[in-house]
């Protein structure tokens, strides 16, 4: 349904505001929707057109007995998209279709603007459709449970993604050449010389290293892949004896897996910036004074956050306001970070007006890492309380851990790293040449919830079709798993 | 946008069921929400499936939170990242589980207790014919000309021979491109049934007795109603003389005196008789005793009944015997000496609550 006059008037003047503000969103359809339709799109992730799969209609049961019980409502929900599409709920106040509206604004200004968003889709709209009526197509083709079955092992390694290798420009063509040692010259590896001068300009050692460095090279050549690679599903979708209609399948759930990336990545930013711009834009524009009470309650509970748990919105906005905040006032630099005058601290303010400048540089470059990494200080998080909490073996409870600044930080950037999963490369696909899988987990600290691992092995061996090992470490010795399509074996390992 | 989230969404509840792709079973993770309706807090049930992935070891990872506390403070049990946390923070409250309807709740039980769907009894089940417009021909009436499709016909056979202008965009339907709406006759069954409880009320049942014929026949009911669009229900209540009573009356009303089945049985052909035809309806026939008959060849009598006239007319005839510190027992062996292998009838005995179960599979699970 689209907007009626009243809300198109309203959207009219909210972008009039956006726009004023120097944001730059895509052009953006607004459409109303009913509870239940919401339930159903957001739980296509905001695409209707999607294939289908159970695991769907389990997050729609979910939203559909959240909102039945009034513990979840979704207000809005916007697709990264050119033209974007946002949806808003059919029976919201009309000042929560004033946030809502003010909201999407920012997320898609920030669809646009953000550098890790530039190498997205814009036509998913359209390219989701097209996903669903390939997949359609096969299930009626092949069996509706088989390419379930496929879609399941698929979507359990859906992460096994590069996220920066958008960004990459590569060859897909390298591979591995046989060398053909009798047609090849040996290597020139001497540097020219007069022939008196011969001894020193290359002397044995150097000649040595040089022949050393092209046979390390040529040896890394032969590997398989050459390097290893971050990127599994496109490595198992490159080297699998998968059939064609598998092979589209599983590029297919690559492709939505870098779709949807850059929102993992820049949750908290993008959350912030929308909550920022929606706030912005109600108390200095668009809110009337009999609006005032709901706007506030509305946007409070936006922002609040259960005991104990971190809420994106409020970390994000605040975070916003913050580095808006030091940059007009001129909080940064050597200066202020070598003062150590508390009172001067307090009050330092050097009236730059830097503050939008600045945060509109941030959304531009940044991402959650990068945002974290820069801009949370130590200031920030004694102010806002916020704490590291670990499990407790002995009590079998959660409890708060510490209140470092550091301890907390790099709990934060490790939460956000590979979106807070497992890093794992395919480091030979031709292991014992018998062209087994070998995948190694990086392994950072913290083990791999090892039943999982199993499983997820077994399904990888469901594609690659020969055994697949993967090495990790674990009680912090190293273990190697593998599974042989009948057993699972375990072994210890030394690394 | 259509309700295809509708098929999704069925599929995975059939999972979580574990009717199809067991394999996925043992994903299945029971998470509940938390909630509210009227005074009472409720907790939703809501199953999730997550499907093998390499991930961390929750327990070693911990994570970050925002709140007051010293270093020490607990949170709960559950990780705060769950957004859980406030779970069970008002002590004394009751805690009702929700979200379970009478006919899910058959449907549960018939996956459980594997049930098999009921057989309506063969051509005397009634049927109904219904059309439904759902197909595109290419013959038939002109009233019912489908004129979007036979407009894209046109179109697509204009197009395809080159004939399309798209300066002069007119396009001309010839005889071949019509389309019509056609119909389908679907039937739809309808079978009705009737359910026959009759109960002992003699001075030996006391209320434990009771309390298992209630439980199990509220679960006997809930299946067959979830398997018939129209059930009837009649209550038989019989010491030494037996009388038609209503639902309450049968579960509360404690007679003493003697014991007679056979009038019971009488009654109870009495009332198929007058009422319901066994060509239209599917009759069902309970039975629920401590088994302690009089001695003067009642036993015999009530054999006699089952034989001649309850046992062809009724789908299934069962006899629960439930146990009592006074009955003999005897009535079971009886039933179980003369028909040792009818199919009809399916004899149970119930010691205590726990043997419900196995009682109701065996009276409902051959799907008669």
């Amino acid at each position: 349904m689209n907007l009626s006059p009243e809300l198109a008037q309203i959207r009219d003047e909210i972008k009039g505001y956006a726009l004023e503000y120097g944001l730059d969103p895509f052009e953006t359809i607004f459409e109303i929707l009913d509870f239940d339709q919401i339930n159903e799109v957001a739980s296509y992730s905001g695409f209707p057109t999607r294939y289908p799969h159970w695991s769907f209609g389990m997050e729609y049961e979910h939203l559909k007995k959240s909102y039945a019980y009034g513990l979840h409502k979704i207000y809005e929900m916007v697709i990264n998209n050119d033209p974007s599409y946002a949806y808003l709920l059919e029976n919201n106040a009309m000042v929560d279709q004033k946030i809502v509206i003010a909201h999407v604004y920012g997320h898609t200004d920030f669809f646009k603007n953000n550098y890790w968003f530039s190498a997205t889709s814009r036509k998913m709209m359209d390219g989701m459709a097209n996903h669903g009526t390939i997949i359609r197509r096969y299930a009626e083709k092949y069996g509706h449970d088989l390419v379930e079955s496929f879609l399941d092992v698929a979507l359990s390694i859906d992460d096994l993604i590069d996220f920066h290798s958008l960004f990459i420009k590569r060859n897909p063509s390298i591979r591995p050449v046989p060398p053909e040692e009798e047609d090849e010259e040996p290597p020139e590896v001497r540097l020219k010389s007069k022939y008196y001068m011969d001894d020193f300009v290359n002397p044995p050692s150097f000649v040595e290293e040089q022949l050393k460095k092209i046979a390390d090279t040529k040896s890394q050549m032969m590997k398989f892949p050459p390097h290893p690679e971050k990127d599994i599903l496109m490595f198992l979708i490159d080297n699998s004896p998968m059939e064609n209609w598998q092979k589209v399948l599983l590029s297919i759930i690559r492709d939505e897996a870098y779709y949807f990336a850059p929102q993992r990545v820049s949750k908290i930013m993008n959350e912030g910036w929308a909550s920022y711009w929606h706030s912005t834009m109600m108390t200095e524009k668009c809110l009337k004074d009999s609006e005032l009470i709901d706007y506030a309650d509305h946007h409070s509970g936006t922002l609040a956050s259960h005991p104990g748990s971190l809420n994106p919105y409020k970390l994000g906005i605040e975070i916003w306001k913050d580095i808006e905040d030091r940059w007009n006032k001129g909080k940064f630099g050597s200066e202020y970070d070598e003062c150590d005058n508390m009172e001067e601290l307090r009050t330092w303010d050097k009236e730059l007006g830097l503050g939008r400048q600045k945060i509109f540089e941030v959304r531009r470059v940044a991402n959650d890492i990068t945002f974290i990494d820069n801009y949370l200080t130590k200031e920030f998080c004694e102010k806002h309380k916020l704490f590291t909490y670990k499990y407790n073996d002995v009590t079998g409870m959660y409890e708060i851990s510490d209140r470092e600044f550091n301890v907390i930080k790099q709990k934060l950037l490790f939460q956000l790293t590979n979106f807070g999963q497992p890093i794992i490369h395919v480091v030979d696909g031709n292991y014992k040449n018998r062209s087994e899988l070998y995948l190694v987990h990086s392994h950072e600290g913290i083990d791999l919830d090892v039943n999982y691992a199993r499983d997820t092995i077994q399904n990888i061996y469901q594609i690659w079709k020969r055994t697949v090992h993967l090495e990790t470490r674990l009680n912090e010795k190293g273990k190697l798993f593998t599974y042989d399509g009948k057993d699972h074996i375990e072994l210890n390992i030394n690394n | 946008m259509i309700a295809k989230i509708e098929q999704d969404h069925s599929r995975f509840k059939q999972i979580v069921r574990g009717k199809i792709k067991r394999e996925l079973k043992k994903y299945i993770t029971q998470t509940e929400l938390i909630g509210r309706k009227g005074k009472n807090i409720v907790s939703i049930p809501v199953p999730r499936i997550e499907l093998p992935r390499f991930r961390f070891d929750g327990r070693q990872q911990g994570g970050v939170g925002q709140g007051d506390g010293d270093v020490g403070t607990v949170l709960g049990a559950g990780d705060p990242k769950d957004g859980s946390g406030h779970a069970g923070d008002t002590p004394g409250e009751h805690m009702l589980e929700v979200e379970i309807t009478l006919e899910e709740l058959a449907q549960i039980l018939g996956e459980e207790l594997e049930l098999p769907n009921i057989e309506p009894r063969g051509k005397k089940s009634i049927t109904s014919e219904k059309e439904k417009y759902t197909g595109i021909s290419r013959v038939g009436p002109e009233s019912l000309r489908h004129f979007k499709r036979t407009y894209k016909e046109a179109l697509r056979r204009m197009i395809s021979s080159g004939t399309y202008d798209a300066d002069n965009p007119v396009i001309v339907p010839i005889r071949e491109d019509r389309r019509y709406r056609t119909w389908k006759i679907t039937s739809i069954p309808e079978s009705s049934a009737v359910i026959i409880y009759m109960m002992d009320v003699s001075g030996s049942m006391g209320p434990e007795q009771k309390e298992i014929v209630r439980l199990e026949s509220f679960w006997i009911d809930t299946w067959l109603r979830s398997q018939y669009d129209r059930i009837d229900m009649r209550y038989i209540v019989h010491d030494a003389a037996a009388k038609e009573v209503d639902q309450e009356t049968f579960f509360h009303l404690r007679e003493g005196g003697g014991t007679k089945i056979s009038s019971a049985y009488k009654l109870c052909n009495q009332i198929i008789s007058e009422q319901f035809h066994p060509d239209d309806w599917n009759i069902y026939l309970f039975h629920f005793s401590d088994g302690d008959n009089w001695d003067g060849g009642d036993t015999a009598e009530c054999i006699n009944i089952l034989e001649n006239d309850l046992l062809p007319r009724s789908n299934l005839f069962c006899y629960g015997q439930v146990k009592s510190a006074y009955g003999s027992g005897d009535f079971l062996y009886g039933i179980q000496e003369y028909f040792p292998n009818e199919p009809r009838i399916v004899t149970s005995k119930i010691n205590s609550k726990d043997e419900i179960y196995e009682s109701i599979r065996a009276f409902l699970g051959k799907g008669r």
